[in-house]
């Protein structure tokens, strides 16, 4: 349970705000460290911390794309390709990162390591193509670098 | 310009500590304020300055900040760091690079409405960025710079992070409140406006990094001062982000009015292969695109809004020939579709629809027809949705149909993407 889990940072996160509402999406955060994505035990534990319905929880989680209502792999490698970044190459470094990861963008590994997304504008169009690992930005990528990056993180585990 | 006001790390290396931000005048227009001066004349200063919000609608910040009511507490600040225009990363640098002088704008703007609490709302894609501002807002406590009694003067001030979850929406004022308070984060119906009856009802001023980063230095140095850059109706120095087809994309901080885009283009190294300029994007996807021909118009306001455009948030993204304008739109068509709320149908499907239209343009299935559709959606979104989102959304499709109208052609004649042309579908 979320409750017994971060008792004290759901505490200091609760302080925070004159309405515990307010509460729901840093609880939502936690509950995605805490169980991977936002599965319903994930908002049955968030409702019930801050008196809300589980379906009003549902809806926030539903209404933002940093809460996965669904699993993920461990690393989540997010690639800007709007504008800017498309400007710069973003399409044809997205079309490496699939052939890299043998995936299309949206799915996950086979051995449910890496999970690629394409997202709209993450505000680093000056460092082109741009990504983010599990929400650490990774910038000026090059077919080279990112080949790098996953030899990097398949050696290691971090969830 | 000298020396910058804003982008101060690029002349003062680890301006982000903060023993070297007040080793540079950091925190002296607080203890100033603090000290000295009145709420009301902090205000004052902020007014007579003339400083404009950053964020995009350009509003007068002092202004803003004497609509608040005096008589009703609490009283909130709420800094608008959703920054998720396409192609702004000014924020994003600022919260890197120089995150006390947003602190010390935010309480500043605090103590000059009398809010005990402020709110800093980051997209949720800054957590890198939020852990840099917390651990100075962390250093600014154990300074006694917030807190309880900040400097013996009896002022409390708390200053809290909360972090978005990935919505453009959040960064029109009304929608983020909305999900600062924990509900889905779509706009709200104005009057009541914020000033009056923001977060949890009460009396919020609402102000973008960049805005409320002006603050102490017009605070320290006074209003004449920051009139010195800058024209008279469009005060001070503004951050211009500058992106797509050049050779040094990034940020670039001007007085405004000064120079001209193709004067920014080439301090950002001019074109990549000095291909010709095809359009500008002055303010991301949002506000109409330009001609070439617009390339001399200044960099203020007033000489963008009369050029057919829009200052905005000042991001430029820049096109050069080798771009496919039908491509290029499509891309910001995209963009919102996916950043559609959902609350407003014309919105909603009108992005829906003119998603469609492209899809089968560059598919080679489109037709002469499908190009005065996309018009008419667009026209009949215009002026109809609920907020904002829904009018930017017709600015990619309505000028790139009334400047580049033959692209479109092309595509519905089975010639498909301008010759030359490397960014295509």
């Amino acid at each position: 349970m979320l409750k017994e889990k971060r008792a004290s940072d759901i505490q200091k996160t609760l302080a925070k705000y004159p309405s515990k509402r307010s509460a729901v999406m840093p609880l939502l955060y936690m509950a995605q460290q805490e169980y991977g994505y936002c599965d319903d035990n994930a908002i049955r534990d968030v409702a019930e911390i801050l008196g809300l319905d589980p379906t009003e929880v549902k809806s926030i989680v539903g209404f933002y794309t940093m809460f996965h209502e669904e699993p993920t792999g461990q690393y989540v490698i997010e690639v800007c390709d709007d504008l800017p970044c498309a400007l710069r190459g973003a399409d044809d470094f997205v079309a490496h990162c699939e052939r890299r990861l043998g995936i299309k963008a949206g799915q996950t590994t086979p051995d449910g390591k890496f999970t690629l997304r394409t997202v709209m504008c993450i505000a680093a169009c000056d460092r082109a193509p741009v990504a983010q690992v599990n929400t650490e930005y990774r910038y000026a990528l090059t077919p080279e670098s990112f080949d790098q990056m996953i030899e990097e993180l398949k050696g290691q585990d971090i969830k | 310009m000298d020396k910058h006001i804003l982008l101060r790390d690029l002349d003062v290396p680890n301006i982000r500590e903060l023993a070297v931000y007040q080793a540079n005048d950091g925190y002296a227009a607080w203890r100033k304020a603090l000290t000295a001066m009145k709420p009301e004349e902090v205000v004052a200063v902020v007014k007579d300055s003339g400083l404009r919000g950053r964020g995009g609608a350009g509003f007068p910040a002092g202004l803003k900040w004497s609509f608040i009511p005096k008589d009703i507490f609490p009283k909130y600040v709420v800094v608008n760091g959703d920054e998720s225009e396409a192609g702004t990363f000014k924020d994003h640098q600022l919260l890197d690079n120089n995150p006390h002088q947003v602190i010390e704008g935010t309480a500043l703007c605090a103590y000059a409405v009398q809010a005990n609490t402020a709110y800093i709302y980051l997209r949720g894609e800054f957590l890198e960025p939020s852990r840099t501002l917390q651990r100075a807002i962390d250093d600014a406590y154990a300074a006694g710079l917030l807190g309880q009694n900040i400097l013996g003067t009896g002022y409390n001030l708390d200053i809290h992070i909360h972090l978005g979850a990935g919505a453009y929406i959040c960064g029109e004022e009304t929608a983020l409140l909305s999900s600062l308070e924990g509900q889905l984060g779509q706009p709200r119906l104005r009057p009541p406006f914020p000033a009056v009856q923001g977060l949890y009802a009460k009396p919020t001023v609402i102000n973008n990094v960049e805005t409320l980063a002006n603050v102490p230095p017009i605070v320290l140095n006074g209003a004449q001062w920051y009139r010195q850059f800058g024209t008279e109706k469009s005060p001070g120095t503004k951050i211009f982000c500058v992106s797509g087809r050049v050779n040094r994309p990034g940020n670039y901080e001007l007085p405004l009015g000064q120079y001209t885009i193709r004067e920014l283009i080439d301090m950002a190294g001019g074109t990549i292969d000095n291909r010709p300029v095809k359009g500008i994007l002055p303010a991301g996807s949002s506000a109409p695109i330009l001609p070439a021909s617009a390339l001399d118009t200044k960099l203020d306001y007033e000489s963008m809004q009369a050029a057919g455009s829009l200052l905005g948030s000042a991001s430029f993204v820049i096109l050069d020939d080798t771009v496919d304008i039908v491509w290029a739109a499509r891309k910001m068509v995209r963009f919102f579709k996916h950043e559609s709320c959902g609350k407003c149908t014309p919105c909603r499907e009108g992005t829906h629809w003119a998603m469609k239209l492209y899809d089968k343009i560059v598919s080679g299935q489109g037709s002469l027809q499908d190009v005065e559709m996309l018009g008419e959606v667009a026209n009949s979104m215009a002026g109809k949705c609920f907020c904002l989102l829904g009018e930017f959304a017709t600015s990619p499709i309505l000028s790139t149909l009334k400047h580049f109208r033959p692209e479109y052609e092309a595509w519905v004649s089975g010639a498909k993407t301008p010759a030359g042309a490397s960014f295509h579908t």
